[in-house]
């Protein structure tokens, strides 16, 4: 009698354990935050500050999917993970969105069997190199051992450029930025690759950034965007329409510091009405409160202020908005219409 | 009349199975069973489960599609355009490698600093114990990460040895320690290499019988010939001899530089001036490698194609994939009766070689060039794991050391033998009996701590299989439990023979 308990509750064990992985926003209401993976510390993107709280333009995307659950951008436990833990991390379960410049790609939308909920920076692999050398192009490289992340797109790009361009090349693999920067600075390789982005925000924090140069040649189309877990739908809309209210708020002029009052009452623009709630029901069928959108936007502010608090031109990763600027200034970003 | 009944028949109750001790350890070893399958049946069923919620199947296609990363240690030929199955076995390769070297280094170490524990000279036996505690008492991952950075660090980078560096190349200009490694003379083979080898493998064989000779005749009357002198002289006087040979006569012939379009006796020099590129089809062996010296010599800039054969060099220059060619001594015909093109020999010219010469590595663009180059992230894991586990063995050794009764090495000086003599005749091969089975678990552990290569980037099994393969492909599954298939498999096969080894020193019983 007693086994037939044991082996029926292991049974029922198994079903919770198989159950369990069809509502993340469920669990994510019980647990009473949102488990976000981020990168190891890649400054300006996800990097503990100087009080252990994680802070960054990866972070901060994180925050507002919290801040529209909970209306707290701080009920969220980051997890660091490296290039080759990440995907493990977030098919297991142990992250419920994963939120560090992870390259959208086909093979890991539709093999790996994760969605991509957008993009939030446009990206490309560029090359960083000692001015000393005295290089002035990617494809001078021949023979030049170079510092790569392992287990990333970069990886792969790499090897293809050399590959096409017919030189050769030694890869040094590394396991996080940290580390590479350490191995770059000490000339145990001539040359760091990883995203442009990536290699200005690990120039900022050199000691001397003026004698590093960053190559002119992009090699790659890097869209960066957060992912989640195939198979729960419900929970990928929610994170790309927060993630689309970020970037809408910013074409729309809502920021942190106005959205309390323009959330107050409808205003004259239905669709910033509807964006943050104060028209039609669109928080209610992503499964949120009606101002889940501007929750999110009073919590880390909308797309622009998030980038120039983090990356932007006046911090020291310094970068330029580029290919992310909105599309009415010649960007790529486009937010669909909220409706 | 009494009828004989038999005695009333113990009939079998279930409490039997539990207070019985005649079922008792059956029932006990049923449920045990019972619930192992259990137990399993749960994982797996999970899995699949788990698996099938994921929407993702079962299979090992991954190991046949374009892998498309690169690898540096690479001990068999690879590139991005093979396939998962072809990066894993390098980094099966590359883990065989570090486990092998460290496990030799290890057991040297080991076994020195475990006699030397035991020395009676005080300093000698206290730096071995502070050795041993020191290595035996911080973690692994510290040990590798430190030397790691320590020869990264400390080392000087390549571009430092550049004229007007501060670092220079050692041992007659032959071998450069850099923060990326050390870069070491390449073997390159020439005529007679074969032979050569051969006659190394042949005296090798011979300084093993000789010893075998002398240590039954040793046993036989009691007489000790001298082991080392003549043991060393058989194998490597004929050697020497051949590799004479060989220099002085076929490796000093001839070889002349001929180029298309040049003026009879042209210097190479004047030649490259004129054409404005130099480009040179060379065989593989040390006549590539001598020109390549002779056009280094002169700091040329030159492009250089190497063929395995003599003619097919000449065959690629007559199709003018170069415009110079070393032609050895006697096939020179094929080129000069040919009214195609007009070829002249230029002035310089080298020879064939001796049977084996070095290839030095020499600073190029960003890097040294030629040669081998032995990675730190190589030397900081083998080092470390050699040191690591050298602390335990040492221990080991002690402990086998010390079991041998007092009573033997006394006999063995009550009997005029010298303290060396009694250790490696005497105590050494009865502590041998002690030492090998729990050295077996010391090489088994070195072989499973490898896989901490991750921590400087070494590329072994676990990097390339475990960490890239399964990143690109989302094979977690299939790629860890061939992973641990693969360690089971190593650790048995290790096992395996140090056992045989085990059976053939321990004490026969008969």
């Amino acid at each position: 009698m007693k086994k037939t308990v044991f082996l029926g509750a292991m049974a029922v064990s198994g079903m919770v354990a198989g159950a369990a992985a069809a509502a993340t926003l469920d669990d994510v209401k019980a647990r009473g935050n949102v488990n976000c993976g981020v990168s190891t510390g890649l400054a300006g993107f996800s990097t503990p500050d100087a009080n252990g709280k994680w802070q960054g333009f990866d972070v901060d995307v994180c925050r507002a999917v919290a801040a529209a659950i909970f209306g707290d951008p701080d009920a969220t436990e980051f997890v660091p993970t490296t290039g080759q833990t990440r995907f493990t991390a977030l098919a297991s379960g142990e992250i419920d969105v994963l939120t560090r410049n992870t390259t959208w790609t086909f093979s890991r939308d539709v093999d790996l069997k994760f969605d991509f909920t957008g993009v939030n920076y446009y990206d490309g692999q560029g090359f960083m190199i000692p001015k000393a050398l005295g290089v002035t192009s990617a494809k001078d490289l021949d023979g030049a051992t170079v510092c790569i992340q392992t287990g990333t797109t970069t990886e792969l790009n790499l090897a293809d450029f050399f590959r096409a361009n017919n030189i050769s090349y030694e890869p040094v693999p590394i396991e996080t930025n940290a580390e590479a920067q350490q191995q770059y600075l000490a000339g145990a390789c001539d040359v760091y690759t990883t995203d442009a982005s990536g290699l200005a925000a690990t120039r900022a924090t050199f000691e001397n950034p003026s004698e590093h140069v960053v190559l002119p040649e992009i090699i790659s189309k890097e869209p960066l965007g957060p992912l989640v877990r195939h198979g729960d739908s419900d929970w990928a809309d929610l994170n790309r329409w927060v993630l689309n209210a970020l970037i809408a708020a910013e074409e729309y002029g809502v920021t942190s510091a106005n959205v309390s009052d323009m959330a107050s009452a409808a205003g004259s623009n239905p669709e910033i009405n509807r964006l943050l709630g104060t028209e039609g029901n669109l928080g209610e069928m992503l499964g949120l409160d009606a101002d889940f959108a501007a929750k999110a936007i009073g919590a880390v502010g909308n797309y622009g202020e998030i980038f120039e608090r983090h990356i932007g031109e006046s911090t020291p990763v310094g970068l330029a908005r580029g290919l992310n600027a909105q599309w009415t200034e010649g960007g790529l970003l486009y937010a669909p219409p909220f409706r | 009349m009494s009828a004989m009944t038999d005695p009333p028949r113990p009939s079998f109750r279930l409490s039997q199975l539990i207070y019985d001790t005649r079922y008792r350890s059956i029932t006990i070893q049923v449920v045990a069973l019972v619930l192992l399958c259990a137990a399993f049946w749960w994982l797996i069923d999970n899995t699949v489960e788990n698996l099938a919620v994921l929407g993702k199947d079962f299979d090992f296609g991954f190991l046949g599609d374009r892998a498309g990363y690169d690898i540096n240690q690479m001990l068999i030929p690879y590139d991005n355009s093979m396939s998962h199955g072809r990066a894993a076995l390098v980094g099966i390769l590359n883990t065989m490698l570090v486990a092998f070297l460290g496990c030799v280094t290890a057991t040297v170490i080991g076994v020195f600093a475990g006699v030397l524990r035991l020395s009676k000279n005080w300093v000698v036996s206290r730096l071995m114990a502070v050795y041993v505690e020191g290595f035996r008492n911080v973690p692994l991952l510290l040990w590798i990460v430190l030397i790691f950075a320590l020869m990264t660090e400390a080392t000087p980078q390549p571009r430092d040895f550049r004229e007007g560096g501060s670092a220079s190349m050692i041992l007659g200009d032959s071998v450069a320690i850099t923060n990326r490694g050390v870069f070491l003379p390449m073997p390159t083979w020439g005529d007679g290499a074969a032979v050569l080898g051969l006659v190394v493998v042949l005296s090798l064989i011979g300084a093993y019988l000789y010893r075998r000779h002398a240590r039954k005749v040793l046993y036989d009357s009691g007489r000790l010939l001298p082991m080392v002198w003549p043991a060393l002289a058989i194998a490597i006087v004929p050697a020497v001899v051949v590799y004479f040979a060989f220099a002085m006569s076929t490796g000093s012939a001839q070889v002349r530089l001929m180029a298309a379009d040049a003026t009879e006796g042209q210097s190479v020099a004047a030649y490259g001036e004129a054409q404005g590129s130099l480009s040179v089809c060379v065989p593989e062996g040390t006549i590539g490698l001598n020109v390549q010296r002779l056009l280094r010599g002169q700091d040329l800039r030159y492009s250089e194609s190497v063929f395995a054969t003599e003619a097919m060099a000449i065959d690629a220059f007559r199709n003018g994939d170069c415009n110079m060619v070393a032609v050895p001594a006697g096939m020179e015909q094929p080129l000069l009766g040919n009214p195609d093109i007009a070829v002249s020999a230029l002035s310089e010219s080298t020879t064939r070689g001796a049977p084996v010469q070095f290839e030095k590595p020499v600073l190029g663009g960003f890097n040294f060039e030629g040669g081998v180059q032995v990675r730190n992230s190589l030397l900081a894991l083998w080092l470390a794991l050699a040191l690591y586990t050298g602390a335990f063995i040492a221990e080991i050794v002690r402990a086998g050391i010390l079991a041998v009764s007092k009573g033997q090495s006394e006999a063995a000086f009550a009997l005029g033998m010298r303290p060396n003599r009694t250790m490696n005749l005497v105590i050494l091969p009865q502590a041998m009996r002690v030492i090998v089975p729990p050295l077996i678990s010391q090489f088994l552990n070195l072989t499973k701590n490898s896989s901490l290569a991750i921590a400087v980037g070494y590329m072994d099994v676990r990097a390339t299989l475990g960490g890239i393969s399964i990143n690109q492909t989302g094979r977690e599954l299939e790629g860890m439990l061939l992973l641990g298939m693969f360690y089971l498999a190593l650790s048995l096969v290790i096992s395996g023979a140090m056992n045989i080894y085990n059976n053939r020193s321990r004490l026969k019983e008969r």
